[in-house]
């Protein structure tokens, strides 16, 4: 298996932990990741400012994986839903998208649309396959209780995204149980990290951050798990920084799923760079059995 | 005499500039890490910080970087082997050209003792070194003029560094040429050094030279008895072979003898080997003089940067240390392009035409706000989209080849920019998670002030809804819709069930969330089912929504409401990007 390998912008800067523990993780399931230099924002960022230079931005990269002939896979849930988003627009043949294809054909590329867009959890779940994951597994959590993040813009818009169920997604439940850790049942499971407004209202975001860390806290969770950097800066930088103003209030690490199943895989922490997360995480060690 | 007085004022020119230049390297302000900071402070814990890496291990760093970034380029090379070749052929050219050619009457007669410029090796190499910097110049022309390499943007000093470069080697060499056929040179060489003064025997040499080495001569013109030429070639031998070796050896020079042939005595008479010689070294003067104000300065900035960038680690390095080397990157950028090639947010550069987005455009910016030059209005509103349109992604710091921190000098500046009063929107965009996760670090600054500022300018204002004396009119272009319908109507299957405000968590945030975000979605909706598209993109709803496509999910009639929100915020930039 072969995919180009999508980091977007916050990974490489502020979440390093996550591409280093993917990839490890990958290379243990024989996923090939090609890195393609010229990738460029995702376009997600720009929604706010004006849509064609988010498709733009978006039909890029998608042109850029087409021309490798190779099918993407996305780290980041806000990339994943906008190069989503994106793919679904250049189905229909308006103005704006003869304008976006006018420019990248004066870059030397076009898309035409036979590139398929994947999120990280989607390829272990449906490509690699959870018996695959698990086989590679050689010691497991016991006891640990793990609060599972899904993150919005790989769940909705669903028609769009094509992920899981919106309202009753398994996906990453499955992932996180592979460990033989136990994805707790949590009221805003399926809501907001808070990310989005980081910046522009800081209260209102870290208050959604807030509730959903009681929320996890009060089902009894060991930890959060996220598959977005976007999330995890949230969960983790952003809790930090909230703990530190508040002095010691209730918070919760959060930890990437490759860097929880990295563990199982026996991978060890420096690969997965466990002491690069804000908020220790390394406790969950504790919870291994050999099998 | 000329000589003289030209090079040592265009010598005195130099220095002053230098000194101006390192001095500003000390004085310059650029954003946060230089408030508070004296020129004083910053030259003494700069010449701490040098002892410090030079009595410690980071000395080997040092001795690394320079050997492998400074005189091999490696980043250039791990970029593109054609830009590498170009910028060694050029450098690496000139450089020998300056030590060997320009300077020989310092260095090279030195190191060598048979040195004379007409002499082989040294007259074959001088022609070596210039056809090496001749062919940087032609790829570099060919990259900037010819193919045109996307996002390599050239502004006038690119042309001007160029230019120069071309009049110099281009003078040069002709300046050779014609000198190599001139009959005036001729005969001054044979006033100095002939060893005869019979007139048959001068009449052999000129043959000889006519025939060997293309004099041009208005006496006497080839096919020469073979006996003369021979006799010419004794005398040659005697008086000037020991100086003097085959022209052939000079090939551009003897290339473009067949070109100046037909011409030259006329050019000879006219006295063009002394003004071509004039044009020369006028042009090397004011390179040289011109140097420390241009993009050639790099060549001493650039080393800098790249050392001290290899040296100082982010968090640990002081402030006054930091402010100094921002103010060298100023000068170390090359104006390469490199970071565009690579920009995350390139496409829109593309998409929105504002040049300032690509990196190396704002390092121009930045290089003339150094210099002191005022901005229009205009101008201060696309450099301030285009600093803050970065998605952070440190890309361009990565590869950018004269290792400048740039990740670090946009987060300088960028602060400085939108708290200038200008209101940015970008600033309620994702884009802003960077200033927010670094707001502890902006304490001296009003973090607040850009974001409300903002808020402001794109918040409706609803004069005709707040007169009461104004009846209410469905005329969209009454009620101030400017005509910029929205693309997606979905909004006119809304039957008003209220569900997107319902599953809302923005508005499950809020006791009186009416009150603070002036219309809930389902408000939106229904406005714009009334064509109230100005007020529905005036609400404070629209830049707090969360993207969580919540509402969008659950809407029982499939109204695309996150999607419109977003359609809103368009068009609110929009117009604010119109007054």
């Amino acid at each position: 298996m072969k995919y180009a390998l999508f980091l977007g912008c916050q990974i490489p800067a502020r979440v390093k932990q996550y591409d280093l523990s993917a990839r490890a993780v990958m290379s243990r399931l024989n996923v090939e990741l090609i890195d393609i230099r010229q990738f460029n924002c995702c376009g997600y960022p720009m929604r706010n400012l004006d849509k064609k230079a988010f498709l733009l931005s978006a039909v890029r990269n998608l042109a850029l994986a087409e021309k490798e002939g190779l099918d993407m896979l996305v780290l980041c849930q806000c990339c994943y839903g906008s190069l989503k988003k994106a793919e679904h627009l250049m189905k229909e043949d308006g103005d704006l998208q003869r304008e976006v294809r006018r420019i990248l054909s004066e870059n030397g590329l076009k898309y035409e649309g036979k590139v398929r867009v994947r999120h990280f959890l989607s390829v272990l779940y449906h490509d690699v396959g959870i018996e695959t994951v698990k086989g590679k597994i050689t010691r497991s959590y016991k006891g640990l209780k793990i609060a599972t993040h899904y993150g919005c813009h790989a769940l909705r818009p669903s028609n769009i995204t094509e992920f899981d169920d919106p309202v009753a997604p398994v996906l990453f439940d499955n992932l996180v149980e592979v460990t033989g850790a136990k994805s707790v049942d949590w009221t805003s499971k399926l809501e907001c990290c808070g990310a989005p407004l980081i910046g522009i209202n800081d209260d209102l975001s870290m208050n959604l951050t807030k509730k959903k860390v009681e929320d996890a806290v009060k089902a009894g969770a060991d930890y959060l798990c996220t598959g977005c950097p976007y999330c995890q800066i949230q969960f983790d930088t952003v809790q930090k920084m909230m703990v530190s103003r508040n002095g010691n209030g209730e918070h919760l690490a959060s930890i990437i799923y490759p860097q929880l199943l990295g563990i199982c895989m026996g991978i060890d922490e420096q690969s997965l760079g466990i002491d690069m997360n804000q908020l220790d995480i390394s406790g969950v060690q504790s919870f291994l059995r050999e099998e | 005499m000329v000589f003289d007085v030209i090079l040592y004022v265009s010598l005195t020119i130099f220095v002053i500039g230098l000194i101006v230049k390192i001095y500003s390297w000390f004085s310059r302000k650029i954003g946060i890490s230089a408030i508070n900071t004296t020129t004083v402070e910053r030259v003494s814990t700069a010449f701490k910080g040098v002892l410090k890496v030079i009595f410690s291990v980071k000395i080997l760093t040092l001795i690394k970087v320079f050997i492998f970034d400074v005189v091999f380029q490696r980043k250039i090379l791990e970029e593109n082997f054609l830009r590498w070749l170009m910028h060694m052929l050029i450098y690496g050219g000139f450089m020998l050209l300056l030590l060997m050619h320009a300077l020989d009457k310092i260095i090279t007669i030195h190191l060598f003792s048979d040195y004379n410029s007409t002499l082989n090796p040294f007259f074959f190499l001088r022609d070596f070194f210039g056809a090496m910097v001749i062919v940087g110049i032609c790829i570099a022309v060919c990259r900037r003029f010819i193919v045109k390499v996307s996002r390599l943007k050239t502004n006038a000093m690119d042309t001007y560094v160029l230019v120069i470069l071309a009049i110099i080697l281009v003078s040069g060499f002709l300046l050779e040429g014609l000198k190599i056929t001139a009959y005036s040179e001729f005969q001054n060489m044979v006033e100095e050094y002939a060893d005869t003064d019979d007139v048959a025997e001068l009449g052999a040499l000129e043959s000889f030279w006519v025939q060997e080495f293309a004099v041009v001569s208005p006496n006497l013109k080839a096919p020469f008895d073979k006996e003369v030429i021979e006799e010419g070639r004794e005398l040659h031998e005697m008086s000037c072979a020991s100086c003097h070796s085959s022209p052939r050896s000079a090939f551009v020079g003897y290339a473009l003898v067949k070109v100046l042939n037909p011409m030259a005595i006329e050019l000879d008479r006219a006295g063009m080997v002394g003004l071509l010689w004039y044009i020369h070294i006028l042009a090397c003067f004011i390179g040289l003089a011109y140097l420390p104000f241009s993009k050639m300065f790099h060549v001493i900035a650039t080393p800098v940067s790249l050392l001290a960038n290899s040296v100082m680690d982010e968090g640990k390095s002081d402030r006054a240390n930091i402010a100094t080397r921002q103010a060298i990157e100023i000068d170390a950028c090359t104006h390469c392009g490199t970071c565009n090639l690579y920009c995350s947010a390139m496409m829109a550069s593309e998409a929105t035409g504002n040049d300032y987005i690509l990196p190396s455009e704002k390092m121009t910016f930045l290089k003339g706000m150094a210099a002191g030059k005022d901005l229009t209005s205009k101008e201060l509103k696309a450099i301030q989209e285009g600093v803050y349109l970065c998605t952070n992604c440190d890309r361009c710091t990565v590869v950018c080849p004269s290792g400048i921190n740039l990740r670090e000098l946009w987060i300088n500046v960028r602060e400085g920019l939108i708290q200038s009063g200008v209101p940015e929107p970008l600033v309620l965009s994702p884009l802003s998670i960077v200033r927010g996760l670094n707001q502890e670090n902006l304490a001296v600054y009003d973090y607040p002030r850009p974001i409300e500022l903002a808020r402001q300018a794109v918040a409706g204002k609803f004069d005709f809804l707040m007169d009461p004396e104004r009846p209410l009119s469905f005329d969209k272009m009454e009620m101030g819709d400017d005509g910029c319908g929205l693309i997606d109507n979905t909004f006119s299957y809304c039957f008003g069930c209220q569900n997107c405000t319902t599953v809302c968590p923005v508005v499950g945030s809020y006791d009186n969330p009416q009150e603070v975000l002036g219309l809930l979605p389902n408000q939106i909706m229904c406005c714009l089912g009334l064509g109230l598209t100005e007020m529905a993109s005036g609400s404070r709803m629209i830049w707090d929504c969360l993207t969580c496509y919540q509402c969008q999910e659950h809407c029982p009639q499939n109204v695309q409401v996150t999607d419109i929100l977003y359609e809103l915020k368009n068009l609110a930039v929009k117009k604010l990007k119109k007054l």
